[in-house]
């Protein structure tokens, strides 16, 4: 850990360590208050942390479209607007179908190099905005636009990497049902949604939900699944928070190794 | 209630609305042409006339008679936006115009007369106008009534001015079909009753005339009995509000041409609210130095600003040339409004917009930012391919119609991919020891699908497999014609795969990620 702060080192590579430590600390830290909650559909009740998306955060959504379109569908059915932003592949179809109102969608397939430019601008008016990020983000830059998504209370989902997210979705398996060697099509997926909180640490949680189940809806599958095990040691609250404040020790442990 | 007629001018451009469309379209009113509505030819050129083609033809029939006709559909916007330039140079030369038509004016007689010395130097007047417009073969009817008039001008053939003296329309008109006052149920019956003419139609009693085809007969007896009680009615010229800038030396910039623009689109706007109007749909016309045209309608989901419109200048300058420079410099711009309402029904309520409004807002920003097709809506629309399937407007545009639900066989059942490619993936798909899955004239697979591979990626084992699904579509149509196979496969990751087999191969068309 003290290697790249020795002064041999060059000055970017130190800059960039402050800013992965200062990451890291605001991470471990519960700022603020609770915001309003996002309608979200009642299986991810488990899997999010909180249960609810929340306004004026910033989640990470990996590796699947329909997870993602999960989550913009139930805000869209309450009235919100959604905006899509850097996913040409986006199918409208499948989107209405799982409950996205096309009224209310917006696309802008291809913001090339503008598009963090695009996304502060869109998320000014419109409550739920997902993106796919061109390049690497710096911190700075997103932290700019957290501020500028608490200030308007707009969401965002992003399909990408994404410094000092509220939360992090993942997929873990994935295996779909009606399929055979030859014959039958697919009717539904039985999928292990990872979920991680602010800066990928916090509570974290697996659960298998159906998406899509067979009457293009979500449904939690089964029962939830046994948690990671350094996280069953932390600390269980009633009311759990975005960020919950981790043991020091705990992270003094995670932070060195 | 027998006033004396009054004495009217009627000018008639012969097959305006053929002409109308090759000014639009930059064709040669000299070729067959023949524009179709409804399937039927509405109006056809001369030179399609000559090869027998008439108005009321089935499209086919037209097609049969003179092959080479060039087959456009009609339009009647277009035919009013072109005549609009005529009506209002004739306004300058004799003022209470009324439009019958697009193509057809008519107007009172004794006030020309007198002006230009008598009924023969008035319509000598006005075809000089005429002529100065470019339009060919206009021609002048004077008689008693609208009707009479008309009647004149079409009948005018040796000389282009028909004059027929005063007293004399019922004469006339009275050998005339009966046809040209009735609509086509009441002619079949007329002629069954044996009254094929107007003279005859006429000569019938008033009162059994209206107690037997009522009011609408009655009106069609006054006609043709020269009693008609229509009057010339004057338009009010509408205000005008197009603008138009010439570029001296032509502009070759897009940016310098939207500056140059900015002052004139604030005072197109400003002329319109001064009259508490706003403008809800225009229409921007370019002519380059080439001698090219390019002309579009824009609307607007809410009214035009300023900025509004030089954005849709901008971007239709965008969709012509590259990014910053232009194929050819412009030498003129012109902006009309195409929709305009009353800003009553655009007022902002009490509270300021509704939250749509600030979308809105958002949109255009970012719109400006793209361009006009950067930020777009989407609908589902009928179709087989995915790709069919999606169809994405621009923002502010108006969706196309949705066709109906039809049932569009060979579709994909209810659960659609959450990806769909844009541009499809090259893929690999082999059976047992490498050979290319392919498929065989009768629609069976050569070889059980077992390898996948991504253009180029590592090939995993496929886990499950569908198909073959076959989709034809066109194919009567040797040039669409289109044949493919669909395949559902998962893939080793647990990722499901719609697969397409074509003719050059094996495509992923979408993926249920």
């Amino acid at each position: 850990m003290t290697a790249p702060l020795t002064t041999a080192s060059p000055a970017p590579a130190r800059l960039e360590r402050v800013e992965e430590l200062q990451a890291r600390i605001s991470g471990m830290q519960a700022t603020r208050l609770d915001s309003k909650a996002v309608p979200t559909h009642p299986a991810f009740e488990s899997v999010l942390p909180g249960g609810t998306l929340r306004e004026g955060t910033v989640v990470q959504v990996e590796g699947s479209t329909t997870l993602l379109m999960a989550l913009l569908a139930a805000p869209s059915a309450s009235g919100r607007w959604v905006a899509v932003v850097g996913l040409p592949d986006f199918g409208v179809e499948a989107a209405s179908r799982f409950g996205i109102v096309l009224d209310r969608l917006v696309l802008v397939p291809d913001p090339g190099g503008q598009w963090l430019t695009v996304v502060a601008a869109l998320a000014d008016v419109i409550p739920m905005v997902a993106v796919r990020p061109v390049g690497r983000v710096s911190p700075a830059e997103a932290s700019r636009l957290s501020a500028r998504l608490r200030q308007r209370g707009s969401t965002l989902l992003v399909a990408g990497e994404w410094p000092g997210s509220d939360a992090r979705l993942g997929l873990e398996e994935s295996e779909w049902q009606g399929l055979e060697r030859g014959h039958g099509r697919l009717r539904e997926r039985e999928v292990v949604v990872s979920a991680a909180g602010r800066g990928g640490f916090g509570r974290r949680a697996r659960s298998r939900l159906l998406l899509p189940d067979r009457s293009l809806g979500f449904a939690v599958a089964g029962e939830a699944l046994p948690l990671p095990e350094r996280v069953r040691t932390l600390p269980t609250r009633v009311e759990p928070e975005w960020a919950e404040p981790v043991p020091l020790g705990d992270v003094e442990r995670r932070a060195t190794g | 209630m027998t006033s004396e007629l009054s004495r009217t001018i009627v000018l008639w451009c012969p097959d305006w609305p053929i002409l109308a469309a090759c000014r639009e379209r930059a064709l040669d009113p000299g070729q067959p042409i023949a524009l179709i509505r409804s399937g039927l030819v509405f109006a056809c050129s001369a030179a399609a006339r000559r090869d027998g083609v008439i108005r009321g033809l089935k499209l086919r029939e037209a097609q049969y008679r003179s092959p080479e006709v060039v087959v456009l559909d009609y339009d009647a916007a277009l035919d009013a936006r072109i005549f609009e330039p005529v009506v209002r140079r004739v306004e300058e030369t004799v003022p209470g115009v009324q439009l019958i038509r697009p193509g057809s004016l008519a107007m009172r007689a004794r006030g020309p007369a007198r002006y230009y010395g008598g009924e023969d130097a008035a319509a000598a007047a006005l075809l000089t106008t005429v002529a100065e417009l470019g339009v060919p073969g206009a021609r002048v009817g004077i008689a008693d009534g609208p009707f009479a008039a008309e009647q004149a001008a079409r009948a005018a053939t040796a000389s282009p001015v028909g004059i027929v003296a005063p007293g004399a329309s019922a004469a006339f008109i009275a050998p005339l079909p009966v046809g040209l006052v009735t609509d086509t149920r009441t002619t079949t019956l007329l002629n069954r009753l044996g009254v094929r003419t107007l003279g005859e139609f006429a000569e019938l009693p008033r009162e059994d005339v209206r107690r037997r085809f009522g009011a609408a007969g009655a009106f069609a007896h006054d006609r043709a009995a020269g009693r008609e009680q229509a009057r010339v009615i004057a338009r009010t010229p509408p205000p005008e509000f197009a603008v138009q800038q010439e570029f001296e030396p032509p502009l070759d910039r897009i940016d310098q041409l939207a500056f140059a623009f900015r002052v004139l689109a604030e005072e197109f706007i400003e002329r319109m609210r001064a009259v508490r109007l706003v403008c809800t749909g225009i229409r921007v016309e370019l002519d380059d130095e080439g001698g090219g045209h390019s002309s579009r309608s824009w609307l607007h989901p809410q009214w035009f600003t300023p900025a509004d419109v030089v954005d849709r200048v901008r971007w239709q300058l965008q969709g012509a040339g590259t990014a910053s420079g232009l194929a050819s410099p412009i030498v003129r711009l012109r902006v009309v409004p195409e929709r305009i309402d009353s800003t009553g029904n655009h007022e902002e309520g009490l509270w300021g917009g509704g939250p749509d409004e600030r979308v809105h807002h958002g949109l255009t920003r970012v719109q400006s930012m793209l361009g006009h097709e950067g930020v777009v809506t989407a609908t589902i629309g009928g179709g087989r391919m995915l790709a069919d399937r999606q169809v994405l407007v621009p923002w502010g545009d108006r969706a196309p119609e949705r066709p109906s639900d039809a049932p569009w066989p060979g579709s994909l059942p209810a659960l659609a991919p959450a990806s769909v490619f844009r541009e499809r993936l090259p893929i690999a798909l082999q059976g047992s020891g490498g050979v290319t899955v392919a498929i065989d004239g009768r629609g069976a697979i050569t070889a059980t699908p077992e390898v996948f591979a991504v253009s180029g990626g590592t090939p995993a084992p496929v886990r499950a497999w569908a198909g073959p699904w076959p989709v034809v579509e066109r194919w009567w149509d040797a040039e669409h014609a289109k044949r493919v196979h669909r395949f559902q496969i998962v893939d080793d990751d647990g990722c499901a795969w719609l697969l397409v087999r074509d003719d050059e191969g094996w495509w992923a068309e979408a993926r249920y990620d």
